[in-house]
């Protein structure tokens, strides 16, 4: 049976993991390379690395990050965070990333994400998306009804718009329109984030989880509020997510990655455990 | 030395980091003559059935059968597991190996597709490739189209149905999942590859 994967996310900025609330108040978690092979033994099912900075002067560190982290990782990698061109995404490649996450400049170039499938295929590329829920209808350009053939969600007023550049800019697109658009243009998976929950631990959206998973035929891992076990057997159940992301939750020892698992597990949710 | 077959479909470090770690020589190439030298040939792959077309135009399918005539083991993964087979949906025109009997099709409409994550084997007793790991292990797929249950599966996996998850005859095997990124349960299987 396909499991539901619980992926760790170590944020990284100048060669450091660190982690904020709501993509503010950043504080230093540790060595990448090291957390990312503690996760992997932990049982994490995959790990991702996003570079949160994603200065150019720091490409160079990222890239060196990356090598040294794969070296230990025998799970699946994704790297994201600033990667604006094809070449940029072969550099990661290169470095040992199974799979890279685009975010701003898919954005700005969708056709980069047909670029980047076409030359390593669509399951390396993740289509990343922050979301806020829109509470100002009056500057929100893409107020798009989804429509009802695609069974997300319709009339009941939720809207969500992504955002980029680390969630500092709005974009005016509606979230769950630009899921589906990514999809179609070869996005193997959607890693979405809920702005609105992101480092609060409070559970994730499931309802925007569930309005882009329903919406796309690909993957969704579900991301912002993990917190406790009930949090995650929520996004799974009622969310429709593939897998769950969280960050803060495993870095400062609040719970161990195993404990989840088997709970979760033990809730009924198809995990891979014991791995 | 094991030859890492190059056909510039997607990203081979991962298999070759794998075998570093087990402190196993390899050689990514595109060279038909490496591949001719090579006691073992990995043929990885991630991407697209069509992408196996590289290795009529490289000289590196004859190179290969060559090898695999003289029973040199052979380990496909993932596209290059359903290159072994006669074709696939996904191009039709491009011919396969045709090693094992069968066509790899697409995934059902009703599952979402690729069939991405971790899912459980069923394994049969006798695999040589398998030795030590029982059914129910995990490991990581990654993949939109399947392997048919033949004669040769040695292993099965459900979504959507049952398929091919590994495959194995004589000295040729196929794996359908990710080897290199199946944490411990793929170490094992790579160790078990190197030691035959």
């Amino acid at each position: 049976m396909l499991t539901k994967r619980i992926i760790a996310c170590l944020d990284v900025m100048a060669g450091r993991v660190v982690k904020g609330v709501q993509f503010q108040q950043l504080r230093d978690a540790g060595d990448p390379a090291e957390l990312a092979a503690a996760h992997g033994e932990a049982g994490a099912d995959e790990v991702v690395l996003l570079d949160v900075t994603a200065t150019h002067e720091n490409r160079k560190t990222l890239i060196d990050t990356v090598r040294r982290a794969a070296r230990q990782l025998f799970i699946p990698f994704t790297v994201g965070g600033g990667i604006r061109s094809l070449e940029e995404a072969m550099a990661v490649f290169d470095a040992g990333a199974d799979k890279i996450s685009i975010n701003s400049a898919a954005i700005a170039d969708p056709s980069l994400i047909a670029s980047i499938a076409a030359r390593y295929g669509s399951q390396a590329v993740i289509v990343a998306i922050d979301a806020k829920r829109v509470t100002d209808w009056a500057t929100f350009s893409g107020a798009v009804r989804n429509d009802a053939s695609r069974g997300s969600a319709k009339d009941d007023g939720v809207k969500f718009e992504a955002y980029v550049s680390g969630g500092r800019k709005r974009t005016g697109r509606d979230a769950v329109e630009w899921a589906h658009e990514a999809a179609e243009r070869g996005a193997g998976e959607i890693l979405l984030t809920s702005m609105d929950r992101d480092g609060t631990g409070i559970g994730f959206d499931c309802e925007l989880t569930r309005a882009v998973s329903e919406t796309v035929s690909i993957p969704v891992i579900a991301s912002g509020g993990g917190g406790n076990t009930r949090t995650f057997v929520e996004v799974f159940e009622r969310g429709r997510a593939d897998a769950a992301l969280a960050a803060s939750i495993f870095h400062f020892g609040l719970r161990h990655l195993a404990d989840l698992k088997r709970e979760l597990q033990s809730a009924g949710i198809p995990m891979r455990w014991p791995c | 030395m094991i030859a890492i077959v190059d056909y510039r479909a997607g990203n081979l470090t991962s298999v070759k980091k794998a075998l570093d770690h087990l402190g196993v020589e390899s050689t990514i190439t595109h060279d038909p003559d490496v591949v001719a030298k090579g006691d073992k040939i990995i043929l990885p792959g991630v991407g697209h059935f069509s992408s196996t077309s590289i290795l009529d135009e490289c000289g590196l399918r004859a190179a290969i059968l060559e090898r695999l005539d003289e029973r040199v083991p052979f380990l496909g993964v993932c596209v290059g597991m359903q290159w072994m087979f006669a074709s696939s949906e996904e191009a039709p025109t491009i011919t396969g190996a045709g090693l094992l009997a069968g066509r790899c099709e697409r995934f059902p409409a009703n599952v979402k597709s690729p069939h991405v994550g971790w899912n459980s084997l069923i394994c049969e007793d006798h695999s040589r490739l398998f030795r030590g790991v029982t059914s129910g292990a995990f490991v990581y797929f990654t993949h939109s189209y399947r392997a048919p249950v033949v004669d040769t599966t040695v292993a099965r996996s459900e979504y959507g149905g049952e398929f091919s998850a590994a495959v194995e005859k004589d000295h040729l095997f196929g794996v359908q999942f990710h080897p290199e990124k199946s944490g411990r349960t793929g170490m094992h299987l790579l160790k078990n590859f190197c030691e035959l």
